[in-house]
């Protein structure tokens, strides 16, 4: 039994992305969810199944807000950053044994307004062992933990700080051309040199965005997507993997391989697909190294190549793999990767902003806190 | 003295015998009781052979920088005062990793394979903090 192209998203909706809000992320997560329950063409009382994120809301706040009457299945999927992905798998298997009909997948965050990133993680339960053993000695946020990674990359492999702002530059070109994006203003390769030292390698550019907003997608049955509103993307293949020793990424035999080394072969096999067939692809960016990590561990290039592919341009909007067409966690917002759900799903629609130009088949990947990976394969139906 | 302002660790009996040690000046690892695998950081099962019998062992201290990162911003108030510092992964001589901040090096010294040992700093009451330093 396999989950191939048994499930389609139906509807995407995002609220406008601010640095800045009085609003709750619990009303952010809302005003997003009703968008896309409106792109799919349903009523929010159709929603039948929740996948909260796990920050502002829980599954009774979309019962008592909605109305809803019979919700069958709710669930979370803890895993940071690659929790709308991974719930996008959650939410298949949920529609695919008959258990609901549409499943809502939403986030809504006050990544700026409310706590900064160095707070939360204190607080996230995937958190503890750094916690107990590396945050008494000064490691405390993910830009720390991450740079331990990137720096071995680069003295194994001998990939450069230009290249990690290459992801950066390519990136910000995007964003200028998404009315929806929070970071506009064009930057070059220069100025992500010139930028300040964060914890090195990583400088400000390398960074990605804490932002306020909300995005929400709806998860259908493929044999009801047919008869909805928009037209279908079809999941074609979807899965989770999670890196050895995922609770410290100190303590992993080999820190330059994430989750999604052991994912996505199983997401390509369920497609039937490989990295030659995707058009499009939104990799989840924390920070630029994470991109070029997932390049390799996707399978687009050899590990260790990641640095020479972002440098040949291949990843740009006119280059043979565009990513992350929105604008990413670096220039459009941090969404904790639902907004990657959504653009896929619009590329793959012919509806983004900065639409690349006869996308058939994307990828969209998550990246969770501690390097678990999450991915999914989709087709314009 | 003034208030300790960095974070505190909250050992569990799965691991206060780590920082019980780091107190007495001894880097203590967890070894099976049964299969004798050496894990860190302390938990509860081996990994190995499945046993919730541990035992504890003196490390020898020694070991190899695996990696590093030079943190300039503080993510927290407390280790303001410390910036720029450096962090260090090392592979210890017993075949398992720990992080910890690095002293008396330069970072553009630094490279994968360098000889480290641990040192203890006091922190505050009660509390020991590893650190690398370079082998003589």
């Amino acid at each position: 039994m396999s989950l191939r192209e048994t499930g389609a998203v139906t509807g995407v909706g995002e609220t406008e992305y601010l640095r800045g809000t009085d609003r709750t992320p619990l009303s952010l997560q809302l005003e997003a969810s009703l968008r896309a329950i409106d792109d799919a063409g349903l009523k929010p009382t159709d929603i039948d199944g929740v996948i909260p994120y796990g920050l502002g809301a829980v599954a009774e706040d979309f019962i008592t807000n909605f109305g809803i009457p019979d919700l069958r299945f709710s669930a979370t999927t803890p895993m940071g950053g690659a929790s709308a992905v991974a719930a996008i798998q959650c939410a298949i298997a949920a529609v695919h044994a008959g258990i609901c009909n549409h499943v809502l997948l939403a986030i809504g965050r006050t990544g700026y307004s409310g706590g900064r990133i160095g707070t939360r993680v204190q607080q996230m339960p995937q958190f503890r062992v750094v916690g107990e053993f590396e945050m008494p000695s000064g490691a405390i946020a993910p830009a720390q933990l991450y740079a331990v990674m990137a720096r071995r990359h680069m003295e194994l492999y001998g990939t450069t700080s230009r290249q990690f702002a290459e992801i950066a530059v390519s990136t910000r070109n995007n964003a200028m051309l998404n009315p929806n994006a929070t970071m506009r203003r064009p930057i070059t390769v220069e100025d992500h040199q010139n930028s300040r030292m964060i914890s090195d390698p990583l400088r400000l550019l390398d960074c990605s965005l804490e932002s306020d907003g909300g995005a929400a997608v709806v998860i259908s049955a493929a044999e009801r997507a047919r008869d909805m509103r928009q037209q279908p993307v079809l999941v074609m293949g979807v899965a989770e993997g999670h890196p050895d020793s995922p609770s410290v990424i100190t303590q992993r035999p080999d820190i330059t391989t994430l989750g999604l080394a052991k994912a996505a072969p199983r997401a390509f096999a369920m497609a039937g697909v490989t990295p030659d067939d995707i058009d499009v692809a939104e990799i989840y960016d924390c920070f630029t190294y994470n991109v070029l990590c997932q390049i390799e561990d996707a399978g687009f290039c050899k590990k260790g190549e990641g640095g020479p592919f972002v440098e040949s341009g291949a990843i740009r909007l006119n280059g043979k793999l565009p990513i992350n067409t929105h604008g990413g966690l670096l220039s459009q917002a941090h969404m904790a990767g639902m907004n990657h759900v959504v653009e896929l799903v619009r590329q793959l629609r012919g509806q983004a902003a900065a639409q690349v130009a006869g996308a058939t088949i994307g990828l969209v990947t998550g990246y969770g806190d501690m390097g678990d990976g999450s991915i999914a394969i989709m087709r314009r139906a | 003295m003034a208030e300790y302002a960095k974070l505190v660790p909250s050992p569990t009996t799965d691991t206060q015998p780590y920082w019980d040690g780091l107190n007495e000046g001894r880097l203590r690892l967890q070894r099976c009781a049964d299969c004798g695998k050496v894990r860190h950081y302390p938990r509860p099962v081996c990994d190995a052979c499945f046993s919730m019998n541990v035992a504890w062992m003196d490390a020898s201290g020694n070991g190899r920088v695996h990696s590093w990162t030079v943190t300039h911003h503080a993510f927290h108030p407390g280790f303001k005062p410390d910036l720029p510092y450096i962090l260090v992964t090392v592979d210890l001589d017993e075949g398992v990793r720990m992080q910890a901040q690095l002293r008396r090096l330069d970072a553009r010294e630094l490279r994968i394979g360098l000889p480290v040992r641990v040192a203890f700093e006091p922190a505050t009451e009660g509390l020991t903090l590893p650190v690398f330093v370079p082998t003589e």
